[in-house]
């Protein structure tokens, strides 16, 4: 008998016949239903008393499907039937269950076809529970295990249900909502398709107008959102590179300081440094207070709209180039320099024609980066966008707004989900097989050259300002939350801590009555639960795509990267419109929030994991199998020990994101489960920038707590007595760059 | 029969594996006996190192039987197949000290962890390293890790032991006095062993039989003596150690013998399955006798070069029947470049072969 055969038939069956079949009205998490009178009861009934009590009757082949493997089980598993028979059967049940959650909704037939064929029903379906859960993963193994038993990946039950698993998971949490937001571009808001509207909406005159060149009046927002992503990302790779410069190329003194200042941002919610913007440059700013006082300038509001977005974009994502360059800076190989000078060229020429050109491929991947990042950037056009629409924003008020227009949002998406993909297929297509970058592992001889005079003249002017710059940004975020009102009443005081933490003595102990808790308790936990799911997930996706070969490897990579580069508010927009309805209904749960973290953080694990996994010697694994260990074994006792930098980089990202993220987050946060970075931005849209920076400054330190806690739980891999300490910088941040 | 009762022949029926369109191994068949060391050797790219993985299980045959002992593992993968091999790198586990890496194969596959580390302990000592157990592999040798991989793969008692150029990391010294260990070990412990190398003096060193592979098939199977004196083709008549390849005739088959004329010399040789005409003659280096008497029969020849080695002498000598390299042990009686000899052929190292 086949273990893995026996333990996936019992998982199915237990989930059938003994767990609630769909997700009770109390939630995902609540378990009420173990004293509630499953699995007999209404409530709470099983797969199988849904179908014989509950007016469910399309349950009940799944019970069938389920024991047909029983057939099998005494078969070998080389036998060819054994492995014919679970494809099938498991391929069945899977495309079972998925069909029938799709054809019968929440109210009746999905298709009017249907109707017209079996006539109107009463049926009503609900969303999949733990029941359906088990079943499903029990069908998708069966069909793994299939596959294994004819040979697939050697034979490797482990490695085929993996692929198996993560697929699934990114059909069902990547592909299904962005197929849903196509579909639902091409209907009007009750759900019945028309056609008739979708183009009208693509070629709204508010998407792809032209108003703004051959008058004064507004352009469309797509050509907004292009505008300001091309500024961004070029203003960002420019000044990445000066700081890649000055950290590489030249004595300046305080580099170690450099890195920490560019590491901060990654740590900072995006729309924090829109707000310390307005805090410094706004109609009641310090800087223009002081302008006002001191030269007679009127404030103004000036800020607010394009020079404020691209200013505080700047801010943001010029880290992110950074790191990216210091990495294409540094790969350019200084005996190349060193041949040039020797062959009389001088410093200016050298960097002009050698260092420069070898760069190319780095700055337009930096620059692309700088472009998607903009693009999908939410908080800080939310903040400071004015009259400046870009679609992020006005997918967001197409949904919240009084319009409440589903189709124009979807329309919206997929207007800047063409974009991102765009420069996401650029960049892998274009760049993937174009970087002159030779990391050999070989230690080139020679010094880095230092970059000549005027280069290094234009490389401080820029970048030092804009150091200087951020130091102050970080002050007012630091200190904001001490005073009244920065700007307009600079008294101290700690009202804005005691208001969203205040801890009071109660009748009955003690009284968490601070405002931010409940939202800081959900942010915390849902971040802590997300993070070492996105590990797993990424690491694992890692380990098949670089040591697994089988068909359709690439499209599998593909597939798992592509979530990076859907923004944040398409995949807000999509999660609503695929998650609100049954097969699986999750809005407005916890549930959702983490899993959204975890397929858009996915990319970063597997990035984290490729990076660190092509180091390892392919041997390593070889020599654990041939030593009579299983895959999954060679996984936990060779691969994630030697792993542990990539763990944590994929740790350390997944919990920041979670603690920072915006764009998808407000989509999908309720009453029960609101976030942190939704309730800030509520403070900011109500004026209170006391309590949005105070709680901002308390979830940056939270988030250095928590890095510092993360890195002592993973630990050093010990490979050597004398372990060369590296800082695990979580320079995963750099999300796409190869 | 041999004394360890585990050790089980290898038998490879007709495997091919293809890798898309590129065949690595055609149609190949061969039998490691019980107890035996045979060894893969060949140009690289020639499919040995893939037959020694289909052996392991890291790569599956695409048609044709493996069978280790009386059982077909064809499909198994390498996790069930009681197989343990020694990797080129090593392959040793960085994160896991020595005792640790030595007892892993034993402690996945369920035995105690203090018998296990019994048996590591043992293992250790076997290859001499007894008392390492707590070092990094970081903080040993070349060797010592060499001999470390070695252990890990020993204590498992496989019933086939692989080796994939387990010498090629170590510096020209050391790897004479390791592969003289790993072939003492293996006949003492009589493991049967699969050894795979490119270098044809490592492998007539450690083998009971060699199998020389070319594109992807077998090109000849034999003892090292079969081999280095009775090469069946140009090919491997080159490969396992130097030879000079020069046309010839057979004027006459005569029984077993062929009568063979080379130049202004003629001998009688076994024909090998030859027929009269033009044939190929492998000539080794030291069966060739140079000498300085122009009254001796020989073919006349003129030495274009001499390079004095210590223990020998190579000579290049332009002769009617094309260059011909030659050693000669007697370096104290060097010929200076530019002499005229006479050469003639010694009664062994000289064998008719196919093209």
């Amino acid at each position: 008998m086949n273990r893995n055969l026996v333990w996936w038939m019992a998982v199915g069956l237990g989930g059938y016949l003994l767990l609630p079949w769909y997700v009770a009205d109390d939630g995902f998490w609540s378990f009420t239903w173990l004293i509630g009178g499953a699995p007999v009861t209404a409530d709470y009934a099983s797969g199988l008393f849904k179908g014989l009590l509950h007016g469910r009757p399309w349950l009940l082949p799944v019970g069938v499907l389920l024991i047909a493997p029983g057939l099998v089980i005494g078969r070998p598993k080389a036998d060819p039937v054994f492995g014919a028979a679970l494809i099938t059967i498991g391929a069945l049940g899977l495309i079972y269950i998925v069909g029938q959650g799709f054809t019968i909704g929440i109210s009746g037939w999905e298709f009017p076809g249907l109707e017209q064929l079996f006539g109107p029903t009463e049926l009503r379906q609900e969303g999949m529970g733990y029941g359906a859960l088990l079943a499903s993963a029990a069908f998708l193994f069966m069909f793994t295990l299939g596959f294994a038993a004819r040979g697939a990946i050697k034979g490797d039950v482990f490695v085929v249900g993996s692929i198996g698993l993560i697929v699934a998971l990114v059909a069902a949490f990547v592909f299904f909502p962005v197929i849903r937001i196509l579909i639902s571009a091409v209907q009007d808001n009750d759900g019945s398709y028309a056609f008739h509207l979708f183009f009208p909406k693509l070629f709204d005159g508010k998407i792809w107008g032209v108003a703004c060149v051959t008058s004064g009046l507004r352009c469309g927002v797509a050509w907004n959102s292009l505008f300001l992503a091309i500024l961004t990302g070029a203003s960002s790779t420019l000044l990445g590179l000066a700081f890649a410069l000055i950290a590489t190329r030249t004595d300046f003194r305080a580099k170690r300081l450099l890195r920490v200042l560019t590491l901060l941002p990654i740590i900072t919610p995006p729309f924090v440094i829109g707000l310390a913007v307005i805090l410094l440059f706004g109609r009641s700013g310090l800087v223009s207070q002081w302008l006002w006082e001191f030269f007679g300038v009127p404030p103004s509001r000036w800020i607010f709209g394009l020079p404020g977005i691209w200013f505080a974009q700047t801010l943001a994502f010029a880290p992110i180039a950074f790191l990216v360059l210091i990495g294409v800076v540094e790969g350019v190989s200084p005996a190349m320099e060193e041949a040039s000078q020797t062959l009389r060229a001088s410093s200016w020429r050298t960097f002009s024609t050698i260092s420069l050109p070898l760069m190319r491929p780095g700055l337009a991947n930096a620059f692309l980066l700088g472009f998607i990042e903009s693009l999908a950037d939410f908080g800080n056009p939310l903040v400071l966008g004015g009259n400046y629409d870009v679609l992020s924003t006005e997918i967001f008020f197409a949904i919240v707004g009084a319009q409440n227009d589903q189709g124009r949002a979807a329309v919206l998406a997929i207007v800047l989900l063409a974009f991102t993909l765009s420069a996401f297929v650029a960049q892998r297509l274009w760049l993937g097989r174009k970087s002159y970058v030779t990391v050999t592992g070989k230690a080139d001889s020679g010094m880095p050259v230092k970059i000549p005079a005027r280069v290094k003249a234009a490389v401080y002017g820029t970048a030092l300002p804009w150091a200087g710059l951020t130091v102050v940004i970080y002050i007012i975020i630091l200190f904001g939350g001490f005073v009244e009102l920065l700007g307009r009443n600079n008294t101290f005081t700690f009202r804005h801590y005691i208001d969203t933490f205040g801890i009071t003595q109660g009748e009955f102990g003690l009284v968490f009555s601070g405002l931010a808790w409940n939202s800081f308790r959900t942010t915390v936990s849902i971040a802590a639960i997300s993070a070492p799911l996105t590990a797993i997930v990424g690491l694992l996706t890692a380990y098949i795509l670089v040591r697994q070969r089988f068909v359709g490897r690439q499209a599998f990579e593909f597939g798992t990267m592509l979530s990076f580069a859907i923004p944040g508010t398409v995949i807000g927009v999509s999660y609503i419109l695929a998650f609100n309805v049954p097969p699986i209904e999750i809005t407005g749960t916890g549930v959702i929030l983490v899993i959204s973290f975890v397929f858009r953080n996915m990319p970063v694990g597997v990035r984290a994991g490729i990076a660190s996994m092509s180091q390892l010697d392919n041997s390593l694994d070889e020599a654990s199998l041939t030593l009579g260990a299983n895959s999954f074994t060679t996984v936990r006792k060779v691969i994630l020990p030697l792993l542990r930098p990539a763990i944590l980089a994929a740790l350390v990202f997944s919990f920041v994101r979670a603690m920072t993220a915006i764009s998808a987050v407000i989509f999908l946060v309720s009453a029960n489960y609101d976030m942190a970075t939704s309730f800030i931005i509520g403070r900011v849209e109500n004026g209170d920038f006391g309590q949005a920076i105070a709680y901002s400054s308390v979830l940056i330190l939270v988030m250095i707590l928590a890095i510092g806690l993360l890195q002592l739980l993973v630990g050093e891999r010990q490979i050597r007595r004398r372990t060369d300490v590296v800082a695990p910088v979580p320079t995963a941040s750099t999300g796409l760059a190869a | 029969m041999t004394s360890n009762a585990k050790a089980a022949a290898v038998r490879f029926d007709g495997v091919t594996k293809a890798f898309g369109a590129v065949v690595a191994v055609s149609d190949v068949s061969f039998t490691v006996e019980a107890g035996k060391l045979v060894t893969l050797l060949g140009p690289s790219g020639c499919g040995k190192t893939t037959t020694l993985r289909m052996i392991a299980g890291l790569e599956m045959a695409t048609s044709g039987r493996v069978l280790i002992g009386e059982e077909d593992v064809t499909a198994l993968p390498a996790t069930d197949r009681d197989v343990s091999m020694v990797f080129q790198s090593y392959a040793l586990f960085p994160h896991m000290n020595v005792i640790d890496n030595v007892s892993y194969g034993l402690v996945v596959s369920g035995i105690a962890k203090s018998t296990a580390r019994a048996q590591a302990e043992e293992g250790l000592a076997q290859v001499g390293l007894a008392g390492y157990g707590k070092r990094l592999p970081s903080e040993l040798s070349g060797g010592q890790q060499q001999r470390v991989a070695v252990a890990r793969a020993l204590v498992l008692e496989p019933q086939v032991l692989l080796f994939d150029e387990p010498l090629s990391n170590l510096d020209a010294k050391l790897r004479r006095r390791v592969r003289e260990d790993i072939r003492e070990l293996q006949q003492n412990l009589e493991m049967t062993s699969v050894y795979v190398t490119h270098d044809q003096e490592e492998a007539l060193a450690v083998s009971d039989r060699v199998i020389v592979m070319r594109n992807a098939e077998i090109a000849q199977e034999g003892t090292p003596h079969d081999l280095y004196e009775r090469p069946t083709d140009v090919f491997v008549a080159d490969f396992v150690g130097d030879a000079n390849l020069v046309k010839c005739e057979i004027t006459r088959i005569d029984g077993e013998d062929a009568t063979v004329r080379l130049g202004s010399i003629e001998c009688t040789l076994p024909h090998r399955g030859l027929s009269a005409g033009e044939a190929d003659l492998a000539i080794r280096p030291e069966s060739i006798r140079l000498g300085t008497d122009a009254s001796t029969a020989g073919i006349a020849g003129n030495v274009r070069k001499a390079v004095y080695l210590g223990s020998h002498v190579e000579y290049t000598v332009d002769t009617e029947v094309g260059d011909l390299f030659v050693t000669d042990p007697r370096a104290d009686r060097a010929i200076v470049a530019g002499s005229s000899v006479m050469v003639t052929l010694a009664e062994r190292g000289v064998v008719l072969v196919r093209p």
